[in-house]
């Protein structure tokens, strides 16, 4: 179904979609918050700039945006895909627990804070570009990846990254000299195991977005995980 | 091992006439007090594990057990009480930060105890319940700011959603993790029995109690612990939790080792993992990020739900509380910082926030002067000990109360404030096997049932004296409080004139 969104705030928006179970195509999307916020199982096509928390607490849906979005996509997402032809801005997969997001080009600060995962559920987060500060905060679980496509001379990720991390995985595509991380992750190059972690979603990237897997994954990789073996443990003595 | 430097705080003193050696007392602490001798045949002691919460002083069958503070004592020193020295010398031993439990147990003032209650006399007779009905409901959520008609001249009846409460108490937040399923079975119960709710806190909702849901408020904290659409969908509110009176500020950490089986099936998150929640949101550093929360839970659930806002008291709350009022929320919960806590570091339980009395009575006015105070119900609790502090608390402005202290001793809490050790011998702040059995949610339902059903007779009569029949009636009525013992600033601060005025 085609919705024309460039005269419907985000209530009206929203109740359009809801009303039937088809497919959406939405033209003229102007910053309408909230689209498609638990929705499950349909796909929903986006032209123009779609507002806040595009996807939230998103349960199944696919969602494809062909221009840039902004903060909070994803935010608490069950299940689904988000896929943006463009940028997003700050905190893209607050807490998300599945489901997967493709952002073609950079993130905002504070991507993938709190990004958790459970049993099965694993999310997982592509950003093309570059991210910025305070990636992955709090990680509880699931996979960042990060590639730093046309960074030129730019960081992959800017300052605090995985602060507080505590599960799942980040990569990135950089030998990462240039990045401070916290005593409390683990840094190290790749593993055949993580290559072919990583190919299965660069190439799925790749897909999407048209670019060459082979020339992207010409390069180092770096993983971050948790470090065991400095946890977060504040000694606490009963009182 | 190192040397304590510090007697046990409690003894154990125990009838040898009376004891006939069952080992009832030592099957029945988890913290291994008791023990047999069996070179002497008598039962022994280790009082330096003791946490007085007295299960074996309940269940020896012949009373020979009794725990009593000890009297052993340092030198007295005005200056440095015992309990100061003794933490001292614990974190001297350990390194560690103190941690407590419960709600803060220092003699800070109680409002609730120096405000006192009207009752007719000759000029305005006061209403008997036994004779004549009383309105105890409560309608939780936006009211319209005026009356609108429609063409017609018929009344527009669309009301944004709310929450009815057969009596204005509700049981607040207490994850599932922090509490036993027990103990959250005899909640979702009684409030399903009584007509009111109950909140999941931040732990998430075990799937046997989605049947419950009517009566459930779903919580969403900063970790988003076990969030989603069902759950979300299942619960009759939403409540966002911003802060927690006995520890505004900082967040929770719930160690891997108690994230197993069903607590990590409820919270959503692999076991064995930690289970942090940090102390903001981090999406939310502004009211209008606030308000994007409160949208995008009401977009999620379609508009039929309740947002309620949940926030400790602390300085400005009045501020905050209007700001959060413009955020779209529903509903405001407002907690006091005496209330309770599975586990918080102990300088900031009892340091940190403003007790509730000040804070409801500078909220609802500053509520009521932005003209704003139709936009939102406010709930108070931390904490709310009685039906007198109920009225008391309706009188300052609270649309209702919210309780959770008061609930775990109805079933059977003794307040040893030890429930961040996982041990509580009665069967609620643990996930012991062993332990939840204890408490049977058939026998904890109906003592919180019957413990509401008697505040709702005693909030009847305190109305009933007053000479107002219903809780309408009193919400924000403060002519119907008086202070004692309260000096001009407080007077003014809880809008209510001294005894004698
Ligand atoms: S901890 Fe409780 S059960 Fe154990 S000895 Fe002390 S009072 Fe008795
Ligand atoms: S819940 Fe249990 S551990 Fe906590 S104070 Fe009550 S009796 Fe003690």
């Amino acid at each position: 179904m085609l919705i024309n969104a460039s005269h419907l705030d985000y209530v009206a928006l929203n109740e359009s979609i809801r009303k039937t179970d088809e497919n959406c195509e939405l033209i003229g999307c102007l910053g309408q918050r909230y689209i498609a916020a638990g929705m499950a199982q349909r796909s929903i096509r986006i032209d123009g700039v779609p507002g806040n928390a595009l996807g939230a607490y998103l349960n199944g849906a696919t969602i494809t945006v062909y221009g840039n979005a902004q903060d909070a996509v994803g935010d608490t997402m069950n299940d689904g895909r988000i896929i943006v032809h463009g940028n997003v801005g700050d905190a893209v997969g607050y807490a998300m627990r599945s489901g997967e997001i493709f952002v073609k080009g950079n993130a905002g600060y504070r991507a993938g804070i709190h990004m958790k995962e459970y049993r099965d559920k694993v999310p997982v987060m592509v950003i093309g570009g570059v991210a910025g500060s305070f990636l992955g905060e709090y990680q509880a679980g699931g996979k960042i990846i990060v590639l730093g496509l046309g960074r030129a001379s730019r960081p992959i990720i800017s300052n605090f990254p995985c602060t507080g991390m505590h599960g799942g995985k980040v990569y990135l595509r950089s030998d990462c000299r240039d990045v401070l991380f916290p005593d409390q992750v683990t840094v190290r190059s790749t593993t055949d195991e993580d290559l072919a972690d990583i190919f299965k979603y660069v190439s799925e990237y790749c897909n999407l977005f048209g670019y060459d897997v082979a020339q992207v994954m010409n390069a180092a990789f770096t993983v971050v995980t948790p470090n065991s073996n400095n946890p977060y443990k504040q000694m606490y003595v009963a009182n | 091992m190192r040397i304590e430097y510090v007697y046990p705080e409690f003894e154990v003193v125990r009838n040898e006439a009376r004891c006939i050696q069952c080992r009832v007392c030592e099957r029945q602490c988890a913290n291994e007090v008791h023990s047999f001798d069996p070179d002497t045949g008598l039962m022994l002691s280790d009082e330096s594990k003791c946490v007085n919460c007295q299960r074996c002083v309940a269940l020896c069958p012949t009373r020979a057990l009794k725990i009593v503070k000890s009297d052993c004592a340092l030198r007295e020193n005005a200056n440095w009480p015992q309990g100061l020295i003794k933490e001292i010398y614990k974190q001297a031993n350990s390194g560690g930060v103190l941690l407590s439990s419960m709600g803060n147990p220092n003699p800070l003032p109680v409002y609730w105890d120096k405000i006192l209650i009207n009752a007719s006399q000759v000029t305005n007779p006061s209403i008997d319940p036994l004779r004549e009905p009383m309105e105890t409901r409560v309608f939780l959520g936006k009211k319209p700011a005026k009356v609108e008609r429609d063409e017609g001249d018929g009344l527009k009846c669309t009301l944004a959603p709310q929450l009815t409460l057969a009596m204005p108490v509700m049981f607040s937040a207490m994850s599932y993790g922090s509490i036993s399923y027990n103990a959250h079975e005899s909640l979702a119960r009684a409030a399903d029995a009584l007509g009111i709710y109950y909140n999941t806190g931040e732990g998430g909702l075990h799937e046997d109690f989605y049947r419950y849901g009517q009566n459930t408020i779903v919580q969403v904290a900063s970790g988003r612990f076990g969030v989603h659409k069902d759950y979300l969908a299942a619960g009759a509110a939403i409540e966002i939790k911003m802060g927690q009176g006995a520890k505004p500020g900082i967040g929770g950490h719930l160690p891997g080792a108690k994230i197993v089986g069903d607590i990590s099936r409820t919270r959503m998150i692999s076991e064995g993992t930690d289970a942090i929640s940090p102390a903001p949101h981090h999406d939310i550093y502004s009211i209008e990020d606030l308000r994007q929360l409160v949208y995008s839970l009401k977009e999620a659930t379609e508009y039929k739900k309740p947002i309620i806002v949940k926030v400790a008291a602390v300085h400005n709350i009045a501020a905050i509380a209007g700001g959060i009022a413009r955020s779209g929320a529903d509903i405001i919960a407002i907690d006091g910082f005496r209330g309770g806590t599975g586990a918080a570091p102990t300088r900031i339980r009892d340091n940190v926030g403003i007790p509730i009395e000040p804070a409801l009575a500078a909220v609802d006015q500053r509520l009521r002067e932005e003209g704003i105070r139709n936009q939102t119900s406010l709930v108070v609790g931390g904490s709310i000990r009685s039906a007198a502090d109920v009225v008391k608390a309706i009188a300052l402005g609270a649309d209702a109360c919210y309780i959770a202290t008061a609930a775990l001793l109805a079933l059977g809490c003794h307040l040893c404030r030890s429930c961040h050790t996982g041990k509580c011998n009665w069967g609620i702040a643990t996930q012991r096997p062993d332990l939840v059995k204890r408490l049977n949610p058939d026998i904890g339902s109906e003592r919180l049932i019957r413990l509401m059903t008697a505040w709702k007779h005693e909030i009847m009569e305190l109305m009933g004296g007053m000479g107002i029949n219903s809780i309408e009636s009193l919400r924000g009525n403060r002519l119907m409080l008086r202070g004692v013992n309260l000096n001009e600033k407080e007077l003014e601060i809880l809008g209510i004139s001294h005894a004698g005025e």
